[in-house]
C-alpha cells in the first residue's frame, strides 16, 4: 500500500457509483447540475467517458474557470511571443499546455524565434532556472501560470533564483487563485448550479476554509474530491447527500491527500514571496484579490518589470469569442456560433478550444457524438 | 498545379515537421498538388511502381543520436524497412545517404556505420547505393540521415475490404521508443530501464498471404492518430477496448507522471493490424511466434453499432465510451 | 491545471532534492514543500516538487468504502 488502488478505477465500483447516483437524483429535481472547478477533473470525467453515464444517473456536470490556459489574457500570452521572436539570445521557458494557445501573433508553438532564441517546454520552473544557470549567456524568462497547485513551486523558484542572485532569470507569471473566482461566479447570480466539486490538489495546498463561505453565505453544497473517476463519483454523491439534507458543507472526499489545514510550508513560501492583486480573467473580467504577483522587492525577477512589458489589460481577446461565457458556464460549448465551425481543435479560436482541458475542446473530442453537436 | 494556400506565418515552423495535422496538411495542400500522379496521391506508406516493386524514402534527423535500445541507424534502416513491410512489399534494397556535420566524432560514425550493418542484416537488406556529405560545422545537428527503400510487391492493403467485424491487432506494447528518446534527452531527470521498440516488421510479412487488409507502423503519431486516420478512409467505426491494450510499466508510469496520453507515442517497431475475423486467430498465433510479437493483442474491431462512420472509439475501463482524434500538434507533457 | 500522482520517494538528500518511484520509473523531485518525509513515503507530485503526502489509513477508509458500495450494489 498505498500501491496501485485499483477500487479507484474499477469499472464495477463505477456502475455501483452510479447506479446511487441514480437513486440520489431521483428524489431530486433532475438533472443536478454540479459545476467541477478543476480542469484536471473535467479531463477525467471525459477521459474515462463519465459525463454521459452522469447525465444517465440524473447529474449534469458543468465546467468551471479552473482552467489555466483559459483564463490567461491573451495579451500576456503576446508578451511571451514577442520576447522570443523580437529579442536575442533569449529562452522563453513554459509549460507545455501554455504554447498552443492562439493569439493575433499566432502561438509559442508556431513562432519563429529571434536568432539564437528559443522556447522551451519545462516540466517544473526548476528547470527553467537550472537553463539560466547553465547559460549565463542567454536571458531565461519563465511564463508560470497557474492555481493554488503550482503556486508554491514558482514562488519557491524565484526565493532561490532570489538568493543566489541569478542575474538572467526572471518570471512573467500569471497566478490566479480559485476561491475568489468561485465568489465572482456565485455573485454575478448567472449560473445556477446545485453543488461544486472542488478541485483535490489546490485543496491540498490551500485546505478546505476557503470554501467555506460558499457553503455559509451561497448555502451551495460542495465537496473536494480526488481525480480518479470513483473520487469523482464519490464526491458527487456527497454533494447529494447535502442536497438532500439541506445541509451544504464542504465534504473531504479526498483524505487521504488533502489535509483540511493544507501545506503550512507552501502557504509560508507563498505569503513570502507574494501579494494578492486584482487580477483580469479571460471571460470573467477583473476580480478583486484573485491574482498574486511577486511583491515589488523581488522586482529583479519579475519578468514585466524586468523587461519593461507594459502589458495591457483586455487588450487581446479575439473578436466574437464567447469563451467567458463557456467559462462561466453560461453556454456549453455548442451553443457557442463559432464551434465547430470557425472554432475547433485544428483552428482553435479561442483558449476553451485550446487547452486539453477547455470545455469546447473536450466537447468537440468526446461528446459531439453523443448526438447533441 | 493549383493555387498554393498560404501557411501561418512567414517561414517554416517547426510545427510544420511534427507529424500532426498540420504535416499532413501541409503535405496534402503543397506536396501533392505539386507532384500529383497515381503513385504519390495514395499517400501510403510506399508506393507500388508498375514494376513489381515498392519504392519508399525517409530521412532521419532524430536527436539526440543515441538512446537506449538504438540509435540513429538503427532507426534508419529499420523505418524505411517497416514502410515497405506494412505497404505489402518484402524488402530488398536500401539506399543510404549521409549529411555529416563537420566535427561528428570519427567513434561516433563508426558506432552509427555498425548498427546500420547490423540493422540490414537482421532485416535482411543491402545497402545498395549512398552517399556522403559533410558540410560545415553548426549547418547541421551532428548527422542526418536519408534512406530511400526498394521491395518487392506481394500485396496490396485493401481498407475496401474492411467490414464490420474485422478485427485489430496490436502487435506488441506502446510507447517505449518515445519513452527511451525522452530519457536519452535527459528530461525531467527520468531514470527508467525502457528501451527503444525499434525493430525491423519482417516477421509480419507472412501474415499478406494469410489474409491481411491493411498494417500500419505505429510511429509519429502513435496509435491513436494512425488508427483515426484508418477510421476516416473506411466507411466505418473502429472500436478498440482500453483493458486490452498492451503496455508496459516503464511507459504507463512515465506517462501517467509527466500527462502524456501513451495512445499517442511513437514507437519504432509495432505495428497495427486488420484481419478478417475469421483469421485473426491464426494470425495472432503466428505473430506471437516472433519474440518481437510476444505481447500481440487483439484490441478491438470494426464496429458499426457503437459509433458513426469514421469515427475512432475507446471503451475504457470504468465503461465509458471515449472519441479519439489524430494528434493535431507536438505532444505535449501537461501539467494541468 | 492539478495534475499531480502517488509516487514513493525512493531516495532525498539533505537539501531536500530526491527521486520518487511509479511503477518502476523514476523522476528527479523537490521535496522543499514539505517537512519530515523519507525514503518510503509516498507523496504527490506536481511540476517536479512533491506538494503533499498521502495517508495510509485515509486511503485504506476510501478504498474500504469503494469494496462496500460495490459489494452493496451487487446484492
Amino acid at each position: 500500500m498505498p500501491g496501485p488502488m485499483k477500487e479507484l478505477r474499477d469499472g464495477s465500483v463505477t456502475r455501483a457509483l452510479l447506479s446511487k447516483i441514480g437513486g440520489k437524483t431521483s428524489g431530486l429535481d433532475r438533472p443536478v447540475r454540479i459545476m467541477e472547478v478543476c480542469g484536471t477533473h473535467t479531463m477525467t470525467i471525459h477521459r474515462y467517458g463519465l459525463k454521459t453515464l452522469l447525465e444517465e444517473a440524473g447529474v449534469d456536470m458543468v465546467s468551471g474557470p479552473g482552467c489555466p490556459v483559459c483564463i490567461t489574457p491573451n495579451e500576456v500570452h503576446e508578451a511571451c511571443i514577442d520576447l522570443v521572436t523580437k529579442r536575442e539570445r533569449f529562452i522563453l521557458a513554459s509549460f507545455g499546455d501554455m504554447t498552443r494557445v492562439p493569439t493575433g501573433k499566432g502561438s509559442l508553438q508556431t513562432a519563429v524565434p529571434a536568432p539564437d532564441s528559443r522556447v522551451k517546454i519545462v516540466y517544473s520552473p526548476e528547470e527553467a532556472l537550472a537553463m539560466a544557470r547553465g547559460n549565463p549567456a542567454k536571458e531565461v524568462v519563465f511564463f508560470g501560470v497557474g492555481f493554488e497547485t503550482t503556486i508554491p513551486a514558482i514562488a519557491l523558484t524565484v526565493k532561490r533564483a532570489a538568493e543566489e542572485g541569478v542575474p538572467n532569470f526572471s518570471t512573467l507569471s500569471a497566478l490566479w487563485l480559485i476561491p475568489p473566482a468561485l465568489r465572482a461566479i456565485l455573485q454575478a447570480g448567472e449560473t445556477a448550479v446545485a453543488g461544486f466539486l472542488y478541485p483535490g490538489h489546490v485543496s491540498a495546498i490551500i485546505g478546505l476554509e476557503p470554501y467555506r463561505f460558499i457553503a455559509e453565505e451561497y448555502r451551495v453544497p460542495g465537496a473536494v474530491a480526488g481525480f480518479e473517476p470513483n473520487d469523482i463519483l464519490l464526491g458527487i454523491s456527497a454533494i447529494l447527500d447535502q442536497i438532500a439534507a439541506g445541509r451544504p458543507g464542504v465534504h473531504l472526499e479526498y483524505g487521504r491527500v488533502v489535509n483540511p489545514r493544507g501545506n503550512p510550508v507552501a502557504q509560508a513560501v507563498m505569503e513570502e514571496m507574494l501579494e494578492p492583486r486584482d487580477a483580469f480573467w479571460r471571460g470573467l473580467g477583473r476580480i478583486p484579490r484573485s491574482g498574486l504577483g511577486l511583491k515589488e522587492r523581488y522586482g529583479a525577477y519579475d519578468a514585466s518589470v524586468k523587461h519593461a512589458l507594459g502589458i495591457k489589460e483586455g487588450s487581446g481577446d479575439l473578436p466574437g469569442c464567447r469563451c467567458g461565457e463557456v467559462l462561466r458556464g453560461l453556454i456549453s460549448p455548442p451553443q457557442c456560433p463559432l464551434f465547430g465551425k470557425r472554432c475547433g481543435p485544428d483552428s482553435p479560436f479561442g483558449p476553451c478550444m485550446v487547452s486539453f482541458e477547455g470545455a469546447c475542446f473536450i466537447y468537440h473530442k468526446y461528446d459531439q457524438r453523443s448526438g447533441n453537436g | 498545379m493549383g493555387r498554393m494556400a498560404t501557411t501561418e506565418g512567414k517561414a517554416v515552423s517547426l510545427e510544420l515537421g511534427s507529424g500532426g495535422k498540420r504535416m499532413r496538411d501541409f503535405i496534402a495542400s503543397h506536396i501533392v498538388p505539386a507532384f500529383h500522379n497515381p503513385f504519390l496521391d495514395d499517400l501510403g506508406d510506399a508506393s507500388h511502381l508498375p514494376m513489381g516493386v515498392a519504392f519508399t524514402t525517409d530521412s532521419y534527423v532524430v536527436d539526440p543520436i543515441f538512446f537506449p535500445g538504438g540509435d540513429i541507424g538503427t532507426l534508419a534502416v529499420n523505418g524505411t524497412v517497416n514502410d515497405l513491410v506494412v505497404s505489402g512489399a518484402v524488402p530488398r534494397f536500401l539506399s543510404l545517404a549521409l549529411i555529416l556535420e563537420e566535427g561528428l566524432p570519427w567513434l561516433d560514425l563508426e558506432r552509427i556505420l555498425r548498427s546500420i550493418k547490423r540493422a540490414a542484416s537482421r532485416a535482411d537488406v543491402r545497402v545498395a547505393a549512398g552517399d556522403t556529405k559533410v558540410v560545415r560545422r553548426g549547418q547541421a545537428d551532428k548527422i542526418y540521415i536519408n534512406t530511400s527503400g526498394v521491395g518487392l510487391t506481394v500485396a496490396r492493403p485493401r481498407t475496401s475490404l474492411i467490414r464490420p467485424g474485422d478485427l485489430i491487432i496490436l502487435t506488441g506494447t506502446l510507447g517505449e521508443h518515445s519513452l527511451a528518446v525522452m530519457l536519452a534527452r535527459e528530461e525531467f531527470g527520468l531514470e527508467s530501464r525502457v528501451r527503444s521498440d525499434c525493430a525491423p516488421l519482417t516477421y509480419l510479412l507472412p501474415l499478406w498471404e494469410m489474409g491481411a487488409l491493411w498494417m500500419r507502423d505505429i510511429t509519429r503519431g502513435g496509435l491513436a492518430t494512425i488508427l483515426s486516420e484508418l477510421a476516416e478512409k473506411v466507411p466505418h467505426a473502429l472500436l478498440l477496448e482500453e483493458e486490452k491494450i498492451p503496455l508496459s510499466l516503464a511507459v504507463r508510469g512515465a506517462s501517467e507522471l509527466l500527462g502524456i496520453d501513451p495512445l499517442y507515442l511513437a514507437c519504432e517497431g509495432r505495428a497495427v493490424i486488420v484481419a478478417p475475423r475469421k483469421k485473426a486467430g491464426s494470425m495472432l498465433s503466428k505473430i506471437r511466434k516472433s519474440p518481437l510479437g510476444k505481447r500481440a493483442a487483439i484490441i478491438g474491431r470494426v464496429d458499426d453499432q457503437t459509433g458513426r462512420a469514421g469515427e475512432l472509439l475507446l471503451s475504457t475501463m470504468t465503461g465509458g465510451l471515449r472519441l479519439l482524434e489524430p494528434l493535431t500538434s507536438e505532444l505535449l507533457p501537461r501539467i494541468c | 491545471m492539478c495534475l499531480g500522482i502517488p509516487a514513493k520517494i525512493t531516495q532525498i538528500d539533505a537539501s531536500k532534492q530526491g527521486k520518487v518511484d511509479y511503477l518502476g520509473t523514476k523522476v528527479k523531485v523537490d521535496f522543499s514543500l514539505l517537512e519530515d518525509v523519507r525514503p518510503g513515503d509516498w507523496v504527490i507530485v506536481h511540476a517536479g516538487f512533491a506538494i503533499t503526502r498521502l495517508d495510509e489509513e485515509e486511503a485504506q477508509e476510501t478504498l474500504t468504502l469503494l469494496r462496500e458500495i460495490a459489494q452493496a450494489e451487487g446484492e
